[in-house]
């Protein structure tokens, strides 16, 4: 059930790896036994239930939370316990935060420069240039100068997907990034999610959006109380789910 | 009152407590913030050092330190901060020996402001800049020390304040500052008693009251917004 099996469109190698990760929250078990195999070019989307251990999953994977067991890999690298070693993996792997989360005290173009001159090095003009680059395509180019209190829901989370993108990393996270957005903010959001899907992005995307899992996944994977109960295309998935809980959510969510 | 002013030259006096707090806040700020770090880094035996750095100094009373900097640091191990021939020796020597008790006290409080400032930052702040790829220290320094800042001004000028009143502690190991100046001029002139209570109170209301009024317009000023 929880067997990730091959690409389904010919991608390319694994590259994220979860193998039998276990966490807990004190007594609560939040995520059990879980094995995730992530391919070069694969768009995952992560659905189920709030509490499911979805968001848990997505952070885990940058290890901004600790798990008790089992191994995660990036490209096959271990994921390091601290330090810098950890800071560079992470700088290979973006996040998109669920409230953006933006340098609230920097320039929109500071928060897409910062990690490239501080975390690769890399000389401020290029940087510069590169993240006015990622503005423009985001469709935020002419806000740089402002701060992200001055900007909308969508375009702060539009600014937060391009600091991402800064650092060119092998694989995108999105913990549930337009759950936070007023409803007329979300498309922005997500044409900017799906034109990154398209470019070949490496993609985990926790979210509640059932019209992206259609048109931009690759492979669904649905949880429940913390264990990956199903994982399938899209297009299987929706119209035939096969265990009782996945039925049970889609009927919640998708009769209005 | 502008003879007294005159014959016991309490604008000098007042000069010198200036300098003390002026040295001692700088000094303490640059202290209180290393010992923030230590507080703050995830490092078990970094923490043990900043947090009984703070307990041992603020529960400390001032007048001890100070005492101790003159008679123990100085008269017992002999840490001499000019050179023993210089005519003004003594005076010199212990006013760095005031700043250095001010700073080591009051750095204690700085810390504390810092580490209240920090709670104000978001804690997706720390997990965003963590999940660019920045250091721990790279993201005190870019992320969270400058919004913990912003957000400790008013604290800091807290413990700014009462650093100023403070330096009147100095007179214990013979700075002549205003507290020596008032002594004098209640010894020489019992009969101008309260005109001398007044004009050191007054003098403290003028050095303190400014700091107030610049800190709580910095700290509009400068709030992040969110």
């Amino acid at each position: 059930m929880t067997d990730s099996s091959g690409p389904q469109r010919g991608l390319g190698k694994p590259l994220v790896v979860l193998d039998d990760v276990n966490k807990h929250f004190g007594d609560l078990h939040v995520l059990k036994d879980i094995n995730l195999t992530v391919h070069e070019g694969e768009v995952v989307v992560v659905i189920g239930p709030s509490g499911s251990g979805k968001s848990t999953l997505c952070r885990t994977i940058n290890r901004l939370e600790n798990f008790e067991s089992g191994s995660i890999t990036i490209d096959g690298t271990k994921l390091p316990e601290e330090g810098k070693a950890l800071a560079q993996l992470r700088a290979d792997v973006g996040m998109v935060f669920q409230s953006f989360n933006l340098f609230s005290h920097k320039t929109i173009l500071e928060n897409v420069t910062l990690g490239p001159v501080k975390a690769r090095g890399k000389k401020p003009a290029e940087a510069k240039k590169r993240a006015m680059e990622l503005l423009e395509r985001v469709g935020v180019a002419h806000q740089a100068e402002k701060y992200p209190a001055q900007l909308s829901g969508g375009q702060q989370q539009r600014v937060a997907i391009a600091r991402s993108l800064a650092m060119e990393p092998r694989v995108m996270l999105f913990d549930e990034p337009t759950s936070a957005l007023d409803p007329e903010m979300i498309n922005e959001v997500l044409d900017v999610m799906t034109s990154l899907a398209h470019s070949g992005m490496t993609m985990i995307v926790v979210t509640h959006e059932m019209g992206f899992a259609r048109k931009a996944a690759d492979r669904v994977v649905f949880m429940s109380d913390g264990a990956i109960v199903e994982e399938n295309t899209p297009e299987e998935f929706f119209t035939n789910p096969q265990s009782a809980r996945a039925k049970d959510f889609l009927g919640k969510i998708l009769t209005h | 009152m502008l003879e007294l002013i005159e014959q016991f030259n309490v604008l000098g006096a007042f000069w010198l407590n200036i300098r003390l707090a002026a040295v001692s806040f700088v000094l303490a700020l640059v202290l209180g913030t290393v010992v923030a770090v230590l507080r703050l880094a995830p490092v078990g035996v970094l923490n043990w050092f900043g947090s009984t750095y703070v307990t041992l100094l603020r529960n400390t009373p001032l007048t001890l330190i100070i005492v101790f900097a003159n008679l123990g640091l100085w008269a017992q191990l002999g840490l001499e901060f000019v050179p023993r021939d210089r005519p003004n020796f003594i005076l010199e020597n212990n006013f760095w020996l005031a700043v250095l008790g001010l700073t080591v006290y009051h750095a204690a409080f700085i810390c504390e402001a810092i580490r209240s400032g920090v709670n104000t930052v978001p804690v997706g702040q720390a997990e965003a800049s963590r999940s660019i790829g920045l250091t721990f220290p790279q993201s005190l320094r870019e992320v969270i020390l400058p919004q913990a800042f912003r957000g400790a001004i008013t604290p800091i000028g807290n413990v700014l304040i009462a650093l100023i009143k403070n330096t009147t502690v100095a007179v214990a190991i013979g700075n002549r500052e205003i507290a020596y100046a008032m002594r004098n001029m209640i010894e020489f002139r019992p009969d101008a008693g309260l005109l001398i209570f007044l004009l050191v109170a007054i003098g403290f209301v003028a050095l303190t009251l400014p700091v107030g009024l610049l800190t709580s317009w910095l700290s509009t000023r400068l709030a992040v917004k969110r």
